[in-house]
């Protein structure tokens, strides 16, 4: 597993390719990328600050890995979440999970997701047209991590 | 006990610091927060029913027993990913 947490940019397409790279045991590599929007809940968004809780944020995340490699046969698992400064379009987070055959890989990417959403102590606030705001948490997201209990 | 009390995002900028030594007996995180209620104002924030909380880096229930020397986090949702 890999679990980095930095306010650098990084490239998707180089982290899907680097999950499969070193073992042609690989049949399936699934990933998601989130990215910033321009618009949020009605107001136009020209960039966002991610606070996150330094110590606590690599062990929640951890602790969401290795449960995820409990449940599914997975080869490689990556978790990767900026923090800091972000603008419009940039990637905020990269989950990429690869595994012999393509279940595991498409269950565990959305179980790291949701988990991640509603248990890692991550922050955004947001540069609104109508100033900054603190992002509200989703009850959907609640509901989505509740499907996996 | 001493208690290493943390407070992030919203509630670090409604209640203007992020950190601080708290004194006092508390069987649990819950008789902590009880305790910040006492102090006015900004302080209420403490009683949202969205808050969330964390012992020794750990999510956890407010009922969360407490040991001297306990580093205790309160924060509102997580929105990361």
């Amino acid at each position: 597993m890999a679990i980095r947490v930095q306010s650098a940019q990084f490239d998707p397409g180089a982290e899907v390719n680097a999950l499969h790279a070193a073992n042609v045991g690989v049949g399936a590599v699934v990933s998601f990328v989130g990215y910033v929007r321009d618009f949020n809940e009605g107001r136009e968004v020209s960039g966002m600050f991610l606070e996150h809780y330094p110590g606590m944020t690599e062990k929640a995340l951890a602790k969401i890995v290795v449960e995820a490699e409990q449940r599914w046969p997975l080869l490689k698992l990556e978790v990767l979440h900026r923090v800091g400064a972000l603008e419009p379009g940039e990637p905020i987070v990269f989950v990429g999970v690869a595994s012999a055959h393509r279940q595991a890989a498409f269950e565990a990417c959305d179980f790291v997701m949701d988990y991640l959403k509603t248990r890692a102590p991550f922050w955004k606030k947001e540069n609104t047209s109508e100033g900054p705001k603190w992002v509200d948490g989703r009850e959907s997201d609640k509901a989505a991590a509740g499907r996996w209990e | 006990m001493s208690i290493n009390v943390q407070y992030f995002a919203r509630y670090r900028e409604t209640l203007g610091i992020d950190s601080e030594q708290v004194e006092g007996e508390f069987a649990s995180i819950d008789a902590l927060r009880l305790h910040l209620l006492k102090r006015d104002g900004v302080w209420q924030v403490l009683a949202e029913q969205n808050l969330m909380c964390a012992r020794n880096q750990e999510m956890c229930q407010l009922g969360e027993p407490l040991q001297a020397g306990d580093e205790v986090a309160f924060f509102p949702t997580v929105t990361g990913g």
